[in-house]
């Protein structure tokens, strides 16, 4: 078992340590405020080669890791949740055609995501299907070298904003999950439109979006793997995105907890600063404590992704239920640390707790994730 | 009580929270209901009721809007209910009767930038002057602030640098050299105005400090311990909401078993809570010792409200997240009570020393 990054991977996570600290931290408050989506942060992630991270060179990335991708979206979750969604979104909307795709397909769709002129997005959850994937309803229909999708996708992140937008539809109307395929929708060929949600709790900058189907023409050669297919690449393209909202919580977690170890060794209370404080150590030493075990259990997760192990659907689940669920806690608790001042948004850390709640939601709730665990456990 | 809550308040509550806008109709049909006075007896124009009462009336309001919960309770508590303990038969004429009525909102101003926990080093300073006392300083995180008509204030008058040196007064707004300093954006209560109060040569005549010289910091100990049960009465209001809120989530879709274990543990925690609370209003109504039950209450009580409001949201899933659901609300509103009227670290220590003792 290897614990150490790369000499790439370091070099790789110390680039975009530096981008996060000088372009996007100094940002982070704003784009809270504002609910606006970070065109200059999506910018500068292009720039500078962030965006091509999901992606292997042959189709014109940087990396194509877990491992490599997880770090990313750590570092930048640490000053920004809304922006590390950039990249774990980037990855989500990928997987598929790096899963799925053929070789053909891989050469075409990825260079202008790897690139950063484009972004991607990933459409599975419907109003009535949300942790119950197999229930949905939206259709694609098959007229000679083209399909024809309607319906709606809900809660979709940058559904709005992504110019490349993986869609799953049932192609077989009597069938039930059996029947759903994926499809590549490119915007300039295949337009959706989309109305983004407002007022969410966290992740604000980041549009979550409702996105309606009337007629849209597909060409069939962007359907990626059999008729039928889509549900199990559904699946497995969540399995593989999962460390990566482990280690987006993580960031989090480890963002907020930075600046209240900070704060509680100069806030000085009863003429002493709080750290001195044994009830004050304990609250630092169980935060630690549980990022640290957080940690691991996220890389060992993009480990065993890369490694394509057997076993990476109960570590992948493992890994996004553990980092969630600590980040809940640990924000909540670096709030408290603050006292009055943590609740106040002149200081980051209740955005950071806001942030964290999403985790336990998105791509497969908590409850979803144990089952999944149960299920490994069980078979 | 419940008729006004769910009646008036609860349609206000989202827009409270989302335009940052100060719930003046709420506080206005609250006072009509004679809301504003529930502890103050009826010789001095409210309704005269007990502590558990009380509870109970936060607990119905937190249940439709946490911030209208928290204005009546500060005003209520720590913002009338010291001028009853500890005021002269004067004093007690001439402020209840405008509190009761709601002609005057209170408010309560002991915490400092520098002195939080710590609340006996605070800095703010009550000179004597004339036939009176000139007030400075600045106090934070003060609820209510901006349009409470009546702040207790609290500064030093002596020279002990700790606890002993303090008094407390009654400060009109409107006096000379009073202001508002920063209003804070807050991650919840947003209907609930919270910020600096700044005293630049504020006179305050003799005949508004409440107690004796010296006796501010027992004045405010004994309004937070009472305080307390009100914050409880909040908190139980909002978890109550989060479990109401999660069964109709659950009636509307299919539940496992994974579902109703977390309802049956939402359940009984709140249960557990509310008894806590319940019982320490109790024996305060009685008159008998309850600072460690008030404590434990406070503790036990936001936990649950903060960890219900999670659970709650949890289970509505991604539509909970989004704005205008209450699930979100909650989560961010019960988030302060874990750290107002004494942090929840602060109750540790008291409820150890009482442990101990």
């Amino acid at each position: 078992m290897d614990f150490e990054l790369t000499e790439e991977q370091v070099a790789i996570r110390d680039t975009i340590r530096e981008l996060v600290q000088d372009r996007v931290a100094p940002r982070a408050a704003e784009i809270d405020e504002k609910a606006e989506y970070p065109k200059d942060i999506e910018k500068l992630f292009a720039e500078n080669g962030i965006l091509g991270i999901p992606f292997p060179e042959q189709y014109g990335g940087i990396s194509g890791s877990s491992v490599t991708i997880c770090m990313g979206i750590e570092e930048i979750a640490k000053a920004c949740a809304t922006s590390s969604l950039i990249l774990a979104v980037q990855a989500l909307g990928s997987y598929p055609i790096l899963v799925a795709g053929t070789e053909e397909q891989k050469k075409r769709l990825c260079p202008p995501l790897a690139s950063g002129e484009k972004v991607a997005a990933y459409a599975l959850s419907e109003t009535g299907s949300g942790s119950d994937a197999a229930a949905m309803k939206t259709r694609a229909k098959r007229y000679g070298n083209e399909y024809v999708l309607n319906g709606a996708k809900q809660f979709i992140t940058a559904g709005s904003v992504a110019g490349t937008l993986v869609v799953f539809a049932q192609t077989d109307a009597d069938s039930d999950h059996r029947g759903i395929s994926a499809f590549v929708l490119e915007r300039e060929t295949s337009p959706w439109q989309a109305s983004k949600l407002e007022h969410k709790l966290g992740i604000r900058g980041s549009p979550t979006a409702q996105l309606v189907f009337e007629d849209v023409k597909v060409p069939a050669a962007n359907r990626l793997g059999e008729e039928g297919a889509g549900f199990k690449l559904a699946l497995a393209v969540l399995d593989r995105s999962r460390p990566g909202i482990g280690a987006q919580a993580l960031g989090i977690a480890e963002g907020a907890f930075d600046y209240a170890l900070n704060y509680v060794k100069y806030r000085q209370q009863f003429g002493q600063p709080i750290s001195m404080f044994q009830g004050i150590q304990f609250m630092l030493a169980d935060i630690a404590t549980q990022i640290e075990a957080a940690r691991h259990l996220v890389y060992r997760a993009a480990t065993k992704v890369d490694a394509k192990a057997p076993d990476l659907t109960k570590i992948a689940a493992m890994a996004k239920l553990f980092a969630s669920d600590m980040a809940m806690k640990v924000t909540t608790d670096c709030v408290q640390l603050l006292g009055g001042y943590g609740y106040i948004s002149d200081y980051p850390v209740e955005r950071m707790m806001r942030d964290a709640k999403i985790t336990q939601i998105y791509e497969g709730t908590n409850q979803i994730q144990r089952v999944v665990i149960a299920r490994a456990l069980l078979r | 009580m419940r008729e006004l809550a769910q009646g008036t308040v609860k349609p206000l509550a989202e827009e409270v929270d989302r335009d940052h806008r100060f719930p003046e109709e709420a506080l206005a049909a609250a006072a009509d209901a004679g809301l504003l006075g529930v502890l103050i007896p009826r010789e001095y124009g409210g309704a005269g009721l007990d502590p558990l009462a009380f509870a109970i009336c936060i607990e119905e309001l937190a249940q439709a809007c946490a911030s209208t919960a928290v204005i009546v309770d500060v005003h209520t508590s720590v913002g009338s209910e010291p001028i009853l303990l500890f005021g002269t038969e004067e004093q007690k004429r001439k402020w209840l009767p405008r509190l009761a009525s709601g002609e005057l909102l209170g408010a309560f101003a002991l915490t400092e930038p520098a002195s939080g926990s710590d609340a006996a080093s605070l800095q703010a300073t009550a000179r004597r002057a004339g036939g009176g006392y000139v007030l400075n300083g600045t106090k934070v995180f003060i609820t209510n602030v901006g349009q409470a008509g009546m702040y207790i204030v609290f500064a030093r008058t002596g020279p002990d640098p700790k606890a002993a040196g303090v008094s407390a007064f009654l400060v009109p707004s409107g006096t000379p050299g009073l202001r508002v300093g920063q209003v804070f954006k807050k991650m919840g209560l947003n209907g609930s105005p919270t910020g600096e109060l700044v005293l630049e040569d504020v006179a305050v005549p003799a005949e508004n400090r409440l107690g004796a010289e010296g006796q501010g910091f027992t004045v405010a100990m004994r309004a937070l311990d009472s305080g307390r049960i009100g914050i409880s009465g909040q908190a139980l209001g909002i978890a109550q909401a989060a479990v109401d809120e999660s069964r109709a989530v659950l009636a509307g879709r299919g539940r496992d078993q994974g579902d109703d274990f977390l309802l049956a543990d939402m359940a009984t925690r709140l249960e557990s809570a509310r008894l806590l609370a319940y019982h320490a209003a109790w024996l305060c109504g009685l008159g008998r010792p309850f600072t460690r039950q008030a404590s434990m209450a406070k503790l036990h009580c936001t936990d649950t409200a903060m960890q219900l409001a999670l659970d709650a949201l949890q289970l509505a899933g991604e539509e909970g997240s989004a704005g205008g659901s209450p699930f979100e609300r909650h989560v961010r509103d019960a988030k302060a009570l874990q750290i107002y009227e004494g942090s929840n670290q602060v109750q540790r220590i008291v409820i150890a020393r009482e442990v101990l003792r």
